[in-house]
């Protein structure tokens, strides 16, 4: 029943993280390269997180480029002028999209449907233009540069992963698995399953006793903590921070990645972002109109497999 | 049952609802003690269901009072007057229909033991969850189809369904919004049958609305008869079944 992970289930999650650990050795022959496998995992995570959202609690936010970008300026800003270590770093990107999410979604989530989505744009919107403007602090329209991720001080021994892209990769997956293990136990507890309950219908969800406003906030607030992260590492793989990396088209993007993936399965937005990542990878480099191939592949998706890449893939209460 | 007298559960009183300029309830007063089943009846149109909404909580009344148990609930949000007792049904059903019977019910257990806001569940916990489940599926009838996705399931079924996820909340009161509503005969006998053992084990109130006359006579220890959104009388099955006021009002609308 529910509860203990079935024998497929099992497997399916063994070959998943089997085919992440050995990607900087099967990536190179099939003509990718380390670097953008780390790619693949930061933006899997941050659509992992809209998706949180999305997929689990039935509410679409498209601004939520605004707290993966918060989280790389609190990266960056860290680094350049706290001190330069990278778990500091990745600590106050975390908080930065974290609690100024939990600040705005107590005003979002007594929004729904349509008018939370163009909420959501709105305020992301709001940040895109702070990070532009007030160059000063965020570089304005150049970004935030200057500062560089910071070789891991074990005590014993110094992992580098500042010239060594590999170990940067194992770095990430590690940050990846520990924020996507949190996610999976979340969803499967009792608390995970009243935001299911809400996804699935709020009438029912509201009279069985969930206050669904505070619900929602908590599973966006929840959602902003990934994001920030996810931001965060973004800011320590590229050594910089974007303003664009707040705009709306951003946080479109995240939603394409989980919706192309499958937004009800769990790990659906990360075969999105492998999905997007490396056609943007590959058609960019053959044209400035990489978009195009990206978007007929998402028009495609959405025609053919509603559910999303992974869609076809059943839920499985019992097997 | 019980020899002492019976506290009041629900007192309902002078509660009004307009929307614009329609009247949809208008000043009815209501009391429901403790282990009573209340039926309300009344035409197409009468309110009934306008009046579940304002004790549920559905939205608020304009004018009048709403106390459950002693406590004065006229304005409380609808979750909060579940968390104290009160529980509903709709009269479209109101489920999770892409969850299983099990996770149906689970949720609603989950949340009455009060572990809405846990991020995790002991294994103590969890099998005394699923023992309540357990508990309220032989109850139901609903043991053989657990894992059956409630979507799925047959009409009646899906009805008893969401009369099950309340009962794990363990409700003092239950509102069931015409029960047998869309149902065959077997499926209205399997339901009456369920509301009568929920009735006789007496700790429960219930008021339900029903159309059903077999239902509302087979099952309520009063009725309550409103039309127009008043009042318009109240009393035994066998007061109400004699009751001319109640009979011109049914036989004035059907035509």
């Amino acid at each position: 029943m529910t509860g203990a992970l079935s024998s497929r289930k099992l497997a399916v999650q063994l070959a998943i993280w089997a085919l992440l650990a050995s990607a900087p050795y099967w990536m190179p022959p099939l003509g990718g390269y380390t670097a953008l496998g780390t790619r693949v995992l930061v933006l899997a995570l941050a659509a992992m997180s809209v998706n949180f959202l999305l997929g689990f609690t039935g509410v679409l936010s498209f601004g939520h480029a605004a707290y993966f970008g918060l989280g790389a300026y609190g990266a960056g800003l860290a680094l350049k002028f706290l001190a330069p270590s990278t778990p500091l770093a990745l600590v106050c990107g975390m908080l930065l999209g974290g609690l100024v999410g939990a600040a705005l979604g107590w005003v979002i989530a007594r929004r729904r449907g349509v008018y939370f989505a163009m909420v959501t744009i709105a305020i992301g919107q709001v940040f895109y233009y702070i990070a532009f403007q007030w160059s000063s602090v965020t570089g304005g329209d150049d970004g935030l540069r200057g500062f560089s991720r910071q070789p891991i001080d074990f005590g014993a021994f110094k992992l580098d992963i500042v010239s060594n892209s590999q170990a940067f990769y194992y770095f990430v997956l590690v940050c990846f698995a520990l924020v996507v293990a949190i996610m999976g136990f979340i969803l499967r507890s009792p608390f995970g399953r009243t935001l299911i309950a809400i996804r699935e219908n709020e009438r029912r969800a509201r009279f069985l006793g969930i206050p669904v406003d505070r619900h929602i906030w908590l599973a966006f607030t929840l959602s902003c903590f990934f994001m920030g992260f996810a931001g965060a590492l973004y800011a320590l793989l590229n050594n910089f921070a974007d303003p664009r990396g707040l705009h709306y088209s951003q946080s479109g993007d995240f939603v394409m990645m989980a919706v192309m993936g499958g937004m009800r399965n769990f790990w659906g937005p990360l075969l999105g972002a492998a999905v997007f990542v490396v056609l943007q990878d590959y058609l960019s480099s053959v044209t400035v109109n990489w978009m195009s191939g990206v978007g007929a592949l998402f028009v495609l998706i959405v025609l053919f497999f509603p559910r999303g890449l992974l869609g076809f893939v059943k839920r499985g209460s019992q097997a | 049952m019980s020899a002492q007298p019976r506290a009041k559960v629900l007192e309902v009183a002078n509660v009004g609802k307009r929307f614009g300029s329609l009247v949809a309830v208008n000043d009815v007063s209501l009391t429901v003690a403790r282990g009573e089943l209340r039926a309300i009846i009344g035409p197409n149109g009468a309110g009934k269901t306008t009046f579940f909404n304002l004790i549920s909580g559905f939205f608020a009344p304009s004018a009048g009072r709403i106390v459950f148990e002693g406590r004065d609930v006229t304005t409380m949000p609808a979750h909060r007057r579940v968390a104290i007792g009160m529980a509903r049904t709709f009269q479209i059903t109101e489920i999770f229909p892409e969850l299983t019977v099990y996770e149906n019910l689970q949720i609603g257990a989950e949340i009455a033991a009060g572990y809405r806001l846990r991020p995790w569940i002991s294994r103590a916990e969890r099998s005394a969850i699923r023992r309540r489940i357990e508990e309220i599926l032989d109850l139901s009838g609903l043991t053989g189809k657990v894992d059956r996705l409630v979507g799925e399931l047959a009409h009646g079924d899906q009805r008893v369904a969401e009369i099950a996820t309340a009962l794990t909340l363990r409700p003092r009161l239950l509102l069931l919004d015409e029960p047998a509503a869309g149902m065959g005969d077997q499926e209205t006998y399997a339901v009456t049958k369920l509301i009568r053992d929920l009735h006789r084990a007496g700790e429960m109130a219930i008021v339900l609305i029903e159309h059903d006359m077999r239902v509302v006579f087979g099952l309520a220890d009063r009725i309550t008869v409103l039309d127009q959104g008043a009042l318009l009388a109240e009393g035994s099955p066998q007061e109400i079944a004699a009751n001319a006021k109640v009979q011109q009002a049914y036989l004035g609308k059907a035509a």
